[in-house]
Formats: structure tokens, sequence, C-alpha cells
């Protein structure tokens, strides 16, 4: 049970934020508050691949598609569950979409986790374009004009403002990817994921079947990306495939890069300030009078890639820091 | 038959213009083993600066031979400018840091000049002037053959003879191909490393001008987000053929722009962008170093 305690705390000050924001902020506040949620699973699952296991994939958006469509067409075409138990329904394709999107995962990291560096990145680039000119060809699944109708989850009477438990979800899918992931990186499986990163032939030497162990981290990558595709379509109800084109892959690596390419946490906070950097501009477009949010960002990018190329916390995660300021003040 | 005939025309066309890009992506992977996102940027730069440079010449409207020349000059000069400020300013300080991060770095220069694009350009499209006068020159059975046809073909299979010639028989050719080939050893042997990338810059951005106005000249509609899908085909057809590899790109470029042509002709257009990088999955995973690419083995 001890494993349980950190998460559970940590879900107890979810649930009290959660409360603040839910009475405390507007409807875009609490919003923004959901984005920065999904972002955070989505740069999470990513670190696992691009970060602890040094391949670079540039598809993780033609996974949450394949998350968020599955959701949208279970949660509208199935009902397992009774209504009063609908939190299930959600529960069950969410879990669903993650399964479906890790399939993919295997069928696409099967052959081309074979190849290294600029060519997976190419491979993944590449698949997560025919993701989306499939779902833009497929009929039954609304083809471009997208998807609508995907249900709300259930409010709580009384204390809801309308997001509360979509918050909640959202936290709760948050915490299970940040745990299984640390865990993860943190045993035997994650040591090989660094090997690989650090050399894989060397890691090769050692007994590990690099190719193996390295569609092992797609494919959980690849679960988590779906299941943040899933969350992106209830908070949305409404995707198009135009939501997953590469600009969101794209986003999805500025986070684990600008966090730290193996930090866990320093993703926490890269998703946190890449979806914010942007909304926070607006106040410089009031003065300005043009849009130069999209500039202004794109211009940061690089000058942190210049300045700071290990990103902003490096290999390091946030409580490193406030321990050796523990050990040191002691 | 003729309708064959018309879709090879059309896709030789097509891909004679994603070679010309596509070269620009193999030049600069060949020497800084980078691929530079920022090149389909600079190849919108350069159809903007005719735009406006037609404007305020009052040559909008003035087809012709001459127009043709003047505004390829200028764009090449404008794109030259921008890809030599591009490789000193953002990937210079990068050149002894990871791969990823030059990546992003160029990601997050194309984001900026997209943007910019937008901002100072107006992010609506605009009708490029007309720069030639489109007619038939002749006709056999009904594959008709144009002026805007043949305009492209020849000024890129000129362009692209200029740059074998450049390459293969010239002083800073032969410095190009040995910095790709090791550039440490390059550099010991006295060729000065820095400006040979400086020059493939230039020279990829020429290209990526005369691309763009040839583009423009028959897609006459222009905006700052017309490279992104062009850049990413070209791309495509620069790894195909092998990337780092010259020829390779211009084959690459015929053989995406047939293709396209076919299945939007046969098929659907709505499955071309999947047929781009369906033939990219299947070439990188059968034959991952492209068709002229040499496979090289890692040497522990």
């Amino acid at each position: 049970m001890k494993a349980f305690r950190n998460p559970a705390l940590a879900f107890l000050i979810m649930l009290l934020i959660g409360l603040v924001i839910n009475f405390g902020f507007n409807s875009y506040l609490q919003l923004m508050t959901l984005f920065i949620l999904i972002n955070c699973v989505m740069a999470i699952s990513l670190n696992l691949v691009n970060g602890y296991t040094g391949q670079f994939s540039l598809g993780h958006a033609g996974f949450m598609a394949i998350g968020a469509y599955t959701s949208a067409y279970v949660s509208t075409k199935w009902a397992i569950f009774p209504p009063s138990l609908s939190l299930f329904n959600f529960l069950l394709s969410t879990i669903l979409s993650g399964c479906v999107a890790a399939a993919f995962g295997f069928l696409v990291g099967q052959p081309s986790l074979k190849l290294k560096g600029d060519y997976l990145a190419i491979v993944t680039l590449g698949f997560g374009e025919i993701i989306r000119s499939a779902f833009i060809n497929l009929e039954f699944l609304g083809g471009a004009r997208g998807y609508s109708g995907i249900p709300n989850l259930p409010t709580i009477p009384g204390i809801d403002a309308g997001r509360l438990m979509t918050y909640l979800y959202c936290s709760f899918w948050l915490l299970v990817t940040f745990v299984v992931i640390w865990r993860i990186c943190h045993s035997s499986h994650g040591r090989a994921f660094l090997s690989i990163r650090e050399d894989d032939v060397a890691a090769e030497a050692m007994g590990i079947n690099s190719t193996k162990v390295k569609v092992r981290a797609f494919l959980i990558s690849s679960f988590f990306a779906g299941v943040a595709g899933s969350l992106f379509a209830f908070v949305n109800n409404f995707i198009t495939p135009n939501s997953f084109s590469l600009i969101l892959s794209i986003n999805a690596v500025i986070m684990v890069v600008l966090g730290g390419m193996g930090s866990l946490t320093g993703s926490l906070a890269a998703a946190f300030i890449v979806t914010l950097l942007p909304e926070a501009l607006r106040s410089v477009q009031e003065v300005t009078g043009v849009d130069l949010r999209m500039v202004i960002y794109s211009l940061t990018l690089i000058i942190v890639m210049i300045v700071r190329p290990e990103g902003l916390f490096g290999k390091k995660e946030i409580p490193d820091f406030w321990r050796k300021y523990v050990r040191r003040s002691s | 038959m003729e309708e064959f005939f018309q879709h090879i025309l059309n896709g030789v066309n097509l891909g004679s213009i994603y070679a010309l890009i596509a070269l620009g992506y193999t030049m600069v992977y060949g020497i800084l083993q980078m691929i530079n996102f920022a090149h389909s940027d600079v190849y919108m730069v350069g159809a903007f600066t005719a735009y406006y440079v037609a404007k305020w010449f009052g040559i909008e409207n003035h087809p012709g031979l001459s127009t043709l020349i003047t505004l390829m000059l200028v764009s090449m000069v404008v794109c030259s400018v921008l890809g030599v400020l591009i490789e000193r300013l953002a990937y210079k300080p990068l050149r002894k840091a990871p791969k990823i991060n030059v990546l992003i770095t160029a990601i997050g220069v194309s984001l900026f000049l997209q943007y910019t694009g937008q901002v100072v350009f107006g992010a609506d499209p605009k009708v490029f002037p007309d720069i030639m006068t489109d007619a038939e020159i002749f006709n056999i059975g009904s594959l008709t053959i144009k002026i805007f046809d043949v305009t492209v073909l020849g000024v890129s299979l000129f362009a692209m003879l200029a740059l074998h010639f450049l390459i293969q028989h010239t002083k800073v050719g032969k410095a190009m191909r040995a910095v790709s080939q090791n550039a440490a050893v390059a550099r010991m042997l006295g060729i000065n490393t820095d400006r040979i990338i400086t020059f493939t810059f230039i020279v990829g951005s020429s290209l990526a001008a005369i691309g763009s106005i040839l583009v423009g000249m028959k897609y006459p509609k222009i905006d700052p987000l017309m490279g992104t899908m062009i850049g990413l085909k070209a791309f495509v057809a620069a790894v195909l053929g092998g990337i780092g590899n010259i020829m390779g790109a211009v084959i690459g470029g015929l053989i995406m722009g047939l293709s396209e042509e076919m299945v939007s002709g046969y098929l659907s257009s709505s499955y071309r962008d999947a047929l781009a990088f369906g033939i990219l999955i299947a070439i990188l995973l059968y034959r991952p170093a492209g068709l002229l690419g040499k496979y090289t083995a890692e040497k522990v």
C-alpha cells in the first residue's frame, strides 16, 4: 500500500486545486487548466521515447488521433454500462483508446525502430500524416467534417460549476501516466531504456535486445498518447482530423525538449509553460495591435535551444534541485 | 492513352519543381547532417519577394521572359541572404549541439518565418502576378503542350545542369563534396568549412527561390503557409532518392511528382498526401538509405 501513498496524496492536492479552480476561476481559465493536463499527459508519454530511450518520434499526434477517434466512436455508439454508471463508460473508452493506439504503436514501431535518428523521425512524421489523411477519408468517422457530439463527462450535482468532473478525470489519468512511467523509468526496464539512449551498441553487447526494448518503450508511449487523445476528445466534444496535424506533434516534442529530455517533472513544467505562453502573450497583442504571439513563441524556442540546449531541467527532476538545497542547508 | 501522356507531362512538371526544392534539403543534409525545416519557408519568402518586387517595379502586368528572369534574380538574392542569415544566427551556434536540438531549432525557425510572414504579408492568400502568358504551343492528338510546361521544364533543367556543373567541375564544388564526405578531414586540408556551409545555403536557397517562382507562375495563389506541404513532399523526395545525394533528389522528385499525378488522375486526389508518405515509409523500411544512397555500416 505504501506505493499508493504519494499518488493518493497528489490526487488530494489536485482535488483541492480543482475545487479552487472550480469556484474561483472563470470558464476560460478552467478550459486552459484542462488543456494543461492533457498536454502534460502528452509530454510525459513522449518523454519516455524521446527522452529516456533517445529515439526521436515526430508522430505523437497520430497516436493521439487514433485515441481520440476510438473514444469518440466508443462513447457515442456503445453504451455498456447503464446511465447511472456512465463514468465507467468513459473509463472503458479511454482504456480502449490507449489499447488501440498501443496496437498501432506496435505495428509502426516493430519495423521502423530498426532505423536510427533522423530516419525514425521521418517515418513517424509520415505515419502521423498518413493517419490524418486516413481519417479525412473515413466517412463513417465524419471524414474531413470531423466527429461531433462526443458526450461530456457527468457533473457532480451541487458543487460542480461544469467541468470539475472532467478536471478530476484528466488529473486521474495524468497521475496514472506519471506514476506508471516514473516507476518504469526507475526499474530495470528503465535502465535498459537509458542504456539504449547512451549507447545502443554497448547496450546490445550487455545483452539487451535493443529493438525489442525500443518497441516496448514505443508501445507504452503510444498507449498514453491514446489516453491523451481520448481526454482531448472528451474535453473538446468535437474533433477533426486537422486537430492532429504535424504542429501538435511538434508541440509535444517542444515540451519534451524544453523541459529536458529525460526529466518527467521537467516535461510537466514545460507543458505548463508551452500551453500558457501563447495565452499570456495575448496582453502583448493589445499593446502592439498585431498578433505577435506566435512570433515571440517561436523566437523563444530558438533562443532557449541556443542558450540552454539541455532544456530547462536537463536530466534532473525538480525534486533533485529541492533535495540538493535541503542537504546544503542542514 | 492521350490522357495518360498528359498525366505524365504534368507529373514531370510537378516533379521537377519538387526536385528543385528537394535539392536544397539534400545539400544541407549532405553537409551538416541536419534536416533544414526552414527551407520550405525560405521558398515561401521567395514567392512573396517576387510578388512585392513585381508590384514596386510595376512589372506585374508585363508578362514575358525578361520579367521572369528579373523576378527570379531578385528573389534568388533575397532568399540567399535569408538562408545565410538563418545559418549564421540559428544553426551556427549549435554546430556541436546534439542533433535533436538542431532539429528543434530548425522547426523553430520555420515557425518563426511562417508566423512573421502572416504578420508582415497578411494571412490571406494573394494572387501571384502574371509573369508569363500561357498559351498552347502545339498539340499531339489531344495532348497539349503549353508555354508554362516548357518554361518550368526548361528553367528547372537549366538550374539542375548548372548545379551539376558547379558541384562536379568547379573548385568550390569539389570543396563541397569534400566537406560532405568528411568535414574534419576537409578542414585539415585547408578548406574553410564555414564558408562552404554558407555557400551551400546560398545555392539551396536560390534553388528554392527558382522553385517558388515556377510554382507561383503555374498555381498563382500564394500565402504564408504555402511552403509546409510542398516542403514536406520535397523532403520526402530527397529521402526517397537517398538524402545527401544530388542525383537522388532529382530522381526522387520526379517519382514523387509522377506518382502523385497518377494517383490524383486515376484514383482520388484526397489520397495524394497519404501516398507521398506511404512511399516514404515503404522505401525507408526496405531500403533505408534511399534509392541511390549508400548504406554505411556503423563502426564501433
